[in-house]
């Protein structure tokens, strides 16, 4: 992984940083057209720093043209009149293909239908950092919104040339351009025609404010819905290209054990098989998956293990590893967190804990790679296809031009599809075999050799006056991350500090990041001070908030749940949470009810309320909502890994728990449509509250106040 | 060994030359090239790789193929009738219950076979019978919904 460039800091966590690539190109036109055959092109040039986390300075494409420099998002209309968008974000479920569709089609003023989408292809579409950090709707919307206005007025001055009068007076409407005037009209088919016309855009060009959106900001269905309830969608694992085999691969007994003896002949005598061994990597290519297996069970491994630690032994190891010092960047303080402690009515101080927890994303890692004439193609279900890109043709010492990725719409990926390990392994038994080759990672691998969501350990020391009001706040995260640290209610005197300690286990992005355990963190604590406060949670909470869209998302919330709510049952409890994070806003309420005989934990009913700016897609948003609520009360309530001296323990779906139907509570969204604000992502913000507003609710319910995730992985009792 | 076995799958008759161990699913995606029957664990604990053998939903990982030769199988690509979704798949569309949409054959293939056996379940008869069904997408109150609304339409218009 490359270190941080130094150009800008998104998130302190691994993975989610990228280098630039090293070249700058210019583009030939003639070969943009050759690819996409006749038309009207439109780029949109990275202009400001938040454009730039995506793009970079120009690439080689596959087939060695030369792409435009500082671009990230460009569109091209063919003379049949179809519409093409194309972007370097994948498509992992989160319906961008959908919402950047209608922006489009929006914007250029074309019927939805008209209008797809390409979508991280390293050969067809601009550069891009990757699709994490809810960043497809802040930084592409916008820019697709530029380079389709561009299209337009490219269009009316065709159109007004070619009828010799103004442009000001011409209209462009349902994929025409008509003049009022005298009645005429030409359909945008018609003004591509035989054209081949690429404009790079400076662009400045006023956008389609939100109040007067017609096709983005509506519940529009999710773009080939039917290739996916037919089953005829191809994901990764589902390709087949002709003369393919199946790849599978050695794995070690445990993390960083080294290979000290090897025999691979018997393997290597099988038909049809290929072994590789290539350094520690052994891997074994077959005409079907069984054989591949057969060929790794016959080879003789012997392997060095090293002792490491276990899950139960990690917070104190955690905390007693982390830095002496930390990084300036990971420090904030404000007043005298000493002299607001001192001066507190109430002082409550915690610590909280948060286990490691995998992503299990539906469909494993996977890759098909396939070598022609000393390139390589690799279709992989991944969130950053350049970077896979860069790292095969470093890792293949190829140049970039000659590697190409390929991300079909993937089965989804909540930030633990960062990395390329499948399309490495598949494209070295590819080399090695002369033919395509397929690797499916195994439930078990995937449990085991993906990297997890970080453990962490927070404390948290606070006072409050005798009125309610924060007057010292002193909160710092061990490992976990500093996604979400910051409070957002009003202390004069705080410090929040994140600590990084060295890896443990293989460790990265997970939905949210670390804003998961720091809400926990934070929002149990302000539940906690409630209490010595003697004060209403929601009215606490609201006295010490001056943000107004926190305090809105907490409002409608509270309206819709109906807070304060009066207990219609024993050990029937309820909670609050809420926060902001990559400017959106969460508030969510939980009612949780514990059964008297067995002390299971049941959420039967969780209200959310989300604001992320202007809506695109109501439809598509509420799926991200309601998908979060739901994998957070995972999190929340029972996902752990369990692990010992470098293994997984719990890695299937049998041991590692996740949410089912019978975990789903009654749940209720509240949208809040901001068209007064630029659009903001949504795939993370709305699992931040979940964990916080079940465990307030739980101590609602029983006075049994738990500070580690997950709350209760064997029911209340064990807790 | 390979053995010759002929499964029958969607109406038709495939001769397949398998060892009669092999779990179906394999046979299904490798072999025939049916691919809408997902792997997402081969242990049984997630339901993605469900098609109805003989009517009923079966783990598709965990019956080995020579089990399967017997009865009349159904994927997910056999339940579209000349252009026509089956109403469990129209009601998947219409309710939008799918997002990455990896785990959606099967939950269809499930609910299909709940519905062949309990025409109008209630939602927690649903809750209980897609519980081996893992959508991590959390899509699980819209597909609810959609196992329910298949049921009017095909009370009103039939299968």
């Amino acid at each position: 992984m490359s270190e941080p460039s130094g150009k800008f800091v998104l998130e302190p966590e691994r993975y989610e940083f990228a280098a630039a690539p090293m070249h700058q190109f210019e583009l030939a036109r003639r070969d943009f057209f050759k690819l996409l055959g006749a038309g009207i092109a439109v780029f949109a040039i990275a202009k400001d720093a938040t454009a730039e986390q995506e793009t970079a300075p120009g690439h080689r494409s596959f087939h060695n043209e030369e792409w435009p420099k500082d671009i990230n998002a460009w569109l091209h209309i063919g003379e049949d009149g179809t519409v093409t968008g194309f972007t370097g974000k994948a498509e992992i479920g989160q319906n961008a293909r959908t919402e950047l569709a209608q922006t489009i089609a929006d914007e250029l003023r074309v019927p939805f239908e008209s209008v797809r989408m390409v979508m991280a292809d390293t050969a067809l579409t601009p550069f891009d950092a990757g699709t994490f950090g809810s960043r497809t709707t802040p930084t592409i919307t916008p820019q697709l919104r530029r380079v389709s206005a561009a299209a337009r007025d490219i269009l009316v001055e065709a159109a007004a040339k070619n009828w010799n009068v103004a442009p000001e007076g011409l209209v462009a409407a349902d994929a025409r351009v008509s003049d009022p005037a005298s009645g005429r009209s030409l359909k945008y088919a018609e003004l591509a025609r035989g054209k081949t016309l690429a404009q790079n855009l400076p662009a400045e060009d006023p956008v389609t404010p939100a109040p007067q959106w017609t096709i983005a900001g509506r519940a529009i269905p999710k773009v080939d819905g039917r290739a996916f309830v037919t089953g005829r969608h191809q994901y990764t694992p589902d390709l087949r290209p002709a003369g393919m085999l199946y790849g599978k691969v050695l794995r070690p007994p445990s993390f960083g054990a080294t290979l000290t003896a090897y025999d691979d002949s018997a393997a290597k005598a099988m038909t049809g098989v290929f072994v590789v061994r290539d350094g520690e990597f052994v891997g074994a290519a077959a005409p079907s998956a069984d054989e591949a297996q057969s060929a790794l069970d016959a080879i003789h491994a012997q392997w060095k293990e090293v002792p490491q630690i276990a899950n139960k032994e990690i917070f104190s190891y955690l905390k007693q590893n982390a830095a002496a010092k930390t990084d300036d960047r990971f420090r904030k303080q404000r007043g005298s967190v000493e002299e607001g402690l001192a001066s507190a009515a109430h002082r409550v101080d915690a610590t909280y804990t948060v286990a490691y927890i995998a992503h299990a994303p539906l469909e494993p890692r996977a890759a098909v790679a396939q070598w022609a004439d000393g390139k390589l193609t690799v279709w992989t279900g991944t969130q950053r296809p350049f970077a896979n890109r860069d790292e095969l043709a470093d890792i293949f010492h190829l140049s970039e031009s000659d590697v190409r990725v390929i991300v079909p719409d993937t089965g989804s990926a909540y930030g633990g599809k960062h990395t390329s390990d499948a399309a490495i392994e598949a494209a070295r038994l590819a080399r090695a075999a002369g033919r395509p080759v397929k690797v499916v990672w195994t439930r078990e691998e995937e449990f085991t050799w993906a990297y997890f969501r970080p453990a962490g350990v927070i404390e948290v020391k606070s006072g409050i006056a005798s009125d309610g009001t924060l007057t010292a706040w002193d909160f710092h995260n061990y490992h976990s991350g500093a996604s979400g640290i910051d409070t957002p209610y009003v202390v004069l005197n705080q410090r929040t500090e994140y600590h990084p300690v060295p890896l443990i286990l293989r460790s990265g992005s997970y939905r949210g990041l670390a804003a998961t355990a720091n809400h926990f963190a934070r929002e149990t604590h302000m539940d906690a001070l409630t209490r010595a406060a003697r004060m209403d949670p929601l009215d606490f909470r609201l006295k010490n908030l001056s943000d107004p869209r926190l305090r809105a998302v907490m409002e409608a919330a509270a309206k819709s749940f109906g807070w304060p709510h009066k207990k219609t049952q024993e050990r029937q409890g309820f909670g609050l949470a809420c926060g902001y994070e990559k400017g959106s806003y969460v508030a969510t309420f939980a009612e949780v009810v514990v059964d008297k005989s067995s002390d299971a934990v049941r959420v039967a009913r969780m209200v959310e309320a989300f604001e992320c700016g202007a809506i695109v897609n109501p439809d598509g948003l509420r799926n991200q909502v309601v998908g979060a609520m739901i994998q957070g009360l995972g999190g929340a309530l029972f996902e752990a890994v369990e692990f010992e001296n470098g293994r997984i323990k719990n890695p299937h779906f049998a041991s590692y728990r996740v949410p089912r139907f019978r975990d789903v509570p009654e749940i209720e969204t509240i949208l809040l449509d901001r068209k007064d604000i630029p659009s903001a992502g949504a795939g993370e913000t709305p699992i931040m509250a979940v964990a916080p507003a079940i465990g307030n609710a739980i101590f609602d319910a029983t006075g049994i106040r738990l500070n580690n995730l997950p709350m209760v992985p064997n029911g209340l009792r064990s807790a | 060994m390979a053995k010759r076995i002929e499964l029958d799958i969607n109406g038709k008759r495939y001769p397949v030359d398998y060892p009669a161990d092999t779990a179906l699913l394999y046979v299904l995606r490798d072999e025939l090239g049916l691919t809408g029957s997902k792997y997402g664990c081969g242990e049984g604990q997630c339901g993605a790789c469900t098609v109805l053998i003989g009517g009923a939903p079966r783990r598709s990982c965990q019956i080995p193929v020579s089990a399967a030769a017997a009865k009349p199988i159904t994927t997910i690509e056999g339940l579209e009738k000349d252009g026509r979704l089956n109403p469990v798949q129209q009601a998947f569309l219409d309710a939008g219950a799918f997002q990455c949409a990896y785990c959606t054959s099967g939950m269809i293939i499930s609910s299909v076979g709940l519905l062949q056996t309990n025409p109008n379940p209630s939602r927690a008869e649903i809750v209980q019978f897609l519980q081996g069904n893992v959508c991590r997408c959390g899509t699980h109150p819209r597909i609810i919904d959609a196992v329910q609304q298949a049921a009017k339409m095909i009370e009103e218009h039939g299968r």
